[in-house]
């Protein structure tokens, strides 16, 4: 593996670079919230997973979730980050119509987890480390709905309460692509451990994206955070949406404003927020409804011990105990129930010939049909069986795709396919040799074209001995015997 | 039974058990006293058919002798307790009209011990102020009254928080009375209407479901007639809660036992920090008083320092208003509670806030936004809690030495309604209550005297944390050797 | 005859006069979400002032070397287990709602 070297933007008066950080807020894949005992399930209706400390009635005080706890720890150990065995919850106080308590409670001075990296492959197979500053645990706001009502916004607080684990990179992003690739391997890294389940379209996975951009060499420009993007594409968007429109600033001589942006997602631009929040001053302050959390080390070091493994250890493994190509080995690697299915499928077999079918052929079937691997009709047994039948020459690369086809409509297995279809390879040679010597005499002409030269007739011969066998012939006896019979 | 309203709740739990009166005649007594006594202002909503069902059912399980540790007594609950379906507002303008729909943790446990709601009680708003004049219900009239001075004639204050609490105890229209005590605010108005006013160890009572005030330091705990009936009542209050982090889970020592053990050979410290420049000589004499009587009962008493007790104040300033500019935010005009209508968000919360608090909790809002705001958070609060450090360390040192400190309770007696005080004056009140707070550990007073103008003195007994035992053994000693039996002049009979 | 308070401690008190530049009360009310008449403005400056200075004699003390202390109580945060015990129950939480409309609460439109 190369280090990849910063990407540099080209603006009309030179080259920029181009630095980012990111912000994910991934939700924990707990049941109940952090601090109440209501749902955490998405989708309910308007308040109904709402407890009396979610709302933030009188009285009403935060009770922690262990669960919360442990994926918290779970995802600092997928990171190779530090646990703190002390860290403590604080408030950051300020007041929106989502947010019941006026604060947040989130982890300031002392997070759960600090520094750890990720490792990230780029597009060109260069890979780099990003660094992670820290993740800690906090509150989601509830749901503000502004176009429900000309005068009115309406709030949903089933979101308030539900547990965050806030990850923050430093601000190693050089590139859209790097920023990226960084959030799918850190979504591959939490759906792995299981602590989120990584679904940006429900919000599960949001990120915050802290770009600014400066000369080659020159201190770090002023940034611009744009917030809460729920997809790849967005993130990248978002990104060089951001980045032309400062390099455009500068380059005409203006400065840029320490801001908080949208992205809208019809023209891929972000636009500043409108309502102006004055000067941020959360007035962080440990939370005194809250003691210190102080963890086990013997218990870290338990949840160290169940750790699954993860992408990039299976990749590590894919390339060395199955041969895979770099490509291949990324792309299964980065879904654990695609690794799951493929080593399953691969488990006796000839391991390439299985991960290109399953690259190809089955997620290209299964992208059509538009069905998730989960719901694939051919089961990895069906496909690893379906590869043995070519490699031990029942049917040949081609039949094998009609009877993958065949498989991909009734689920039924490759054999009974094969064996209900007359799929059977023709590899006996007698059979083999009348089928040629009858193509050879119906086409005498194009014999002696043949034997006087031109060569590419051989091809025209072999397509039409498989065409006589309805391409059940073993295409290897058919090709050795013609060529004795033309040449010898 | 010729005078219901004269029996303790130990008294009364025991003339139910005999039949000597049922719980249905004792709370018409209290609800009718409630109406004689409505002039001091101390209720701000009363529960009468509530109060009438509860004590039916008390009946009933009586009679089936089933009877509760607290069956039958009529309660007066200070409106800092959430108490479910009935309004509760902590005495401010923003919280008129919420009716919660749960019961506090610390409430349950009386309704669960058999006790009987009466109504709920006046305090100051969100229980910030020691006069009980902030409140938007008005000032509540200590039933007490200066038999002669300067003060003869002139309506006196309850104290506060608790002050309705408090007055109600003194005016004999409830029995007992959950308070909440932040710096204070059992204590001080226990000691200004003669009443027995205990603020336990920080984690004792769930503060779950009551208006919080200052996390770290809000307590609730009784306040009674008697030290008996305080660990009576302490008992059924306390307990571990699991809707509450700062919850202890530690048993309660026996404290109907701890009433009749003594002081025999018990250390006592006397802190050289509580005598303060030109304090009420009267109340020096009391303290005196105080630490003969607990020495003709068998204890020791010995000089002790708590070097750092003049900065208690001060750093209760600051963490108090802290925490609560925080713990008050959720006061916003969303989701209960009044709202004034504005153009945009912004202008409704301001609107909101700015005409639902009053003048001691918006300057307390203010300081505690000024405390935490960036600049000044090191300088002010994270100051403040170191000095809370020392503070906890002085008692922590101390208690190697005595088993409990007695101090007065407060620098003076009851001080006039209406008395016109800068702010850092009307702190001073709490003076010998704050230090408790600060470290968690719990506080008695005990009424102990009266002043020579006739109005209640108080003296103040300190444990380590989890030691209420300790306070009970010693309240009781002084309760006897003083022979406190006055009544105020107010009081319903 | 008792002492009127102010007398007390007064001679304990290290006070540092102090003054509050006129933008901090506008600017800490504003954060504070507190609409502050204009007129109780100037007062208000003068008693945060006065309490300020009176609190600045913790000063006094050197606590360079002391951990801050932000609970009292000696034992570890408490952990729940990972049940849905509440919720479910949108008619409790509206209940109290100055406004509200099909389940949501409602507030003054937020352009964002
Ligand atoms: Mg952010
Ligand atoms: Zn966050």
């Amino acid at each position: 593996m190369t280090k990849s070297v910063s990407p540099l933007v080209e603006g009309r008066t030179g080259p920029w670079e181009v630095i980012i950080g990111l912000e994910v807020h991934a939700q924990v894949s707990s049941q109940a919230k952090l601090f109440s005992g209501s749902s955490a399930a998405f989708g309910a209706g308007p308040n109904e997973h709402v407890s009396l400390v979610d709302a933030a009635m009188p009285g009403m005080l935060p009770v922690i979730n262990r669960f919360c706890v442990e994926q918290a720890v779970r995802t600092g150990l997928g990171l190779n980050a530090e646990i703190n065995l002390v860290s403590v919850f604080d408030r950051k106080n300020y007041f929106y119509a989502d947010l019941p308590q006026g604060y947040q409670i989130s982890q300031f001075k002392q997070p759960i987890v600090g520094e750890g990296s990720i490792n990230i492959t780029l597009s060109d197979g260069s890979s780099r480390d990003i660094g992670i500053e820290r993740l800690h645990l906090e509150q989601d706001a509830g749901k503000s709905m502004h176009d429900q009502h000309p005068t009115k916004s309406f709030i949903d607080l089933n979101r308030s309460g539900v547990a965050l684990m806030e990850i923050v990179s430093k601000p190693d992003m050089r590139s859209a692509e790097e920023a990226a690739a960084y959030v799918s391997k850190l979504r591959a890294i939490l759906r792995f451990l299981g602590t989120c389940d990584g679904n940006m379209e429900q919000g599960s996975l949001r990120a915050d994206c802290n770009v600014s951009v400066r000369r080659p060499g020159e201190p770090l420009g002023t940034r611009t955070e744009t917030k809460n993007l729920n997809s790849i594409r967005f993130i990248a968007q978002a990104i060089n949406s951001e980045v032309a429109r400062q390099i455009e600033i500068l380059e005409d001589g203006g400065t840029i404003d320490q801001e908080t942006r949208l992205f809208d997602n019809a023209t891929g631009q972000t636009r500043p927020m409108r309502s102006k929040e004055d000067a941020h001053d959360y007035r962080y302050f440990p939370d005194p409804d809250l003691l210190p959390l102080k963890l086990d080390a013997a218990w870290v070091d338990q949840i160290r011990d169940t750790l699954p493994e993860l992408p990039d250890a299976l990749r590590a493994r894919l390339l060395n105990q199955y041969g895979l190509t770099p490509y291949d080995a990324s792309l299964i690697s980065e879904d654990r129930a695609v690794a799951a299915y493929y080593e399953t499928a691969a488990a006796g077999q000839d391991a390439k010939i299985v991960a290109n079918w399953m690259t190809v052929e089955l997620f290209g079937a299964l992208n059509k049909m538009g069905l998730d691997l989960a719901d694939s009709p051919v089961k990895p047994e069906q496909l690893g069986k379906l590869v043995a039948r070519i490699t031990d020459g029942t049917i040949s690369g081609r039949i094998a795709k009609d009877v993958f086809a065949l498989m991909l409509e009734s689920g039924a297995d490759p054999d009974q396919v094969i064996e209900e279809k007359g799929f059977k390879q023709v590899s006996d040679t007698g059979a083999i040799e009348a089928m040629i010597d009858a193509v050879l005499a119906d086409n005498a002409d194009k014999v002696a074209e043949y034997r006087g030269g031109k060569d590419k007739l051989f091809g025209f011969f072999v397509g039409q001995v498989m065409k006589a066998s309805q391409g059940q012939a073993n295409p290897g006896v058919v090709n050795g015997l013609l060529k004795q019979k033309l040449d010898g | 039974m010729s005078d219901l309203l004269s029996l303790t709740a130990v008294a009364a739990r025991s003339a139910l058990d005999k039949k000597e009166c049922s719980a249905s005649e004792l709370t018409a007594a209290y609800l009718k006293a409630i109406e004689d006594t409505a002039d001091n202002n101390a209720y701000v909503a009363v529960t009468a058919e509530k109060a009438m069902d509860m004590a039916k059912a008390s009946d009933t399980r009586l009679a089936k002798g089933e009877g509760g540790a607290l069956e039958g007594i009529p309660v007066g609950v200070k409106d800092m307790f959430c108490t479910k379906g009935v309004e509760t507002t902590a005495s401010s303008q923003i919280l008129k009209g919420f009716v919660p729909t749960y019961e506090s943790t610390v409430t349950s446990h009386l309704w669960a011990d058999g006790a009987v709601m009466l109504g709920k009680l006046n305090c100051d708003e969100f229980a910030m102020g020691s006069a009980n004049e902030t409140s938007v219900f008005g000032p509540v009239t200590n039933p007490w009254t200066a038999a002669s001075g300067d003060l003869k004639g002139k309506a006196l204050t309850p104290g506060g928080s608790s002050g309705g609490s408090a007055a109600a105890m003194a005016a004999r229209s409830c029995l007992l009375a959950p308070g909440t005590d932040t710096g204070g605010s059992i204590r001080q108005p226990a000691a200004f209407c003669g009443m027995v006013g205990l603020k336990p160890t920080y984690g004792r009572c769930s503060r779950r479901g009551i208006v919080a005030f200052a996390s770290s330091l809000d307590q609730a705990g009784p306040i009674t007639r008697d030290v008996a009936d305080c660990a009576l009542m302490m008992t059924s209050m306390a307990g571990h809660d699991a809707g509450d982090s700062t919850s202890i889970d530690a048993p309660m020592p026996d404290l109907m036992a701890a009433l009749s053990t003594g002081v025999k050979g018990m250390r006592i410290g006397i802190p050289d920090q509580y005598t303060l420049e030109g304090m009420n000589q009267e109340i020096v004499a009391l303290w005196e008083k105080g630490r003969a009587w607990l020495e003709d009962a068998g204890a020791s008493c010995v000089p002790v320092s708590l070097p750092h007790t003049q900065y208690a104040l001060p750093a209760y300033y600051i963490v108090a208003p802290a925490e609560a500019s925080s713990n008050l935010a959720r006061y916003d005009g969303v989701r209960y509670g009044q709202r004034v209508e504005g153009a945009t968000l912004d202008d409704m919360y301001a609107k909101t806030r700015g005409a639902g608090f009053g003048d001691e909790v918006k300057r307390r809002i203010l300081i505690g936004t000024y405390v935490l705001s960036a600049g000044y958070y090191d300088a002010y609060y994270i100051k403040a809690q170191q000095v809370r450090r020392l503070i906890q360390q002085d008692f922590l040192t101390v208690f190697e030495q005595v088993d409990a400190l007695l101090t007065p309770s407060t620098p003076t007696a009851a001080f006039p309604l209406g008395e016109k005080m800068d702010a850092v004056s009307m702190f001073l009140n709490d003076v010998f209550t704050v230090p408790a707070n600060l470290a968690g550990i719990p506080a008695i007073s005990v009424p102990s005297g009266l002043s020579s103008d006739g109005l209640p003195l108080g003296l103040q007994l300190i444990a380590p944390a989890l030691r209420e035992d300790t306070l009970i053994r010693g309240a009781a000693v002084i309760e006897k050797a003083a022979g406190f039996d006055y009544v105020a002049t107010g009081a319903a009979s | 005859m008792l002492l009127p308070l102010q007398q007390l401690f007064v001679t304990r008190l290290v006070i540092t006069p102090m003054t509050i530049d006129k933008d901090t009360i506008p600017r800490i009310a504003r954060l504070a979400r507190l609409e502050i008449a204009p007129e109780r403005q100037s007062a208000l400056s003068e008693e945060l002032a006065s309490i300020l200075s009176w609190v600045e004699q913790l000063n006094a003390l050197d606590t360079s070397a002391v951990e801050p202390l932000a609970s009292v109580t000696g034992h570890d945060l408490p952990l729940r287990d990972d049940i849905v015990t509440d919720g479910n129950d949108p008619d409790a939480v509206l209940s109290n709602a100055p406004e509200k409309t099909s389940n949501f609460f409602v507030v003054p439109k937020v352009v964002e």
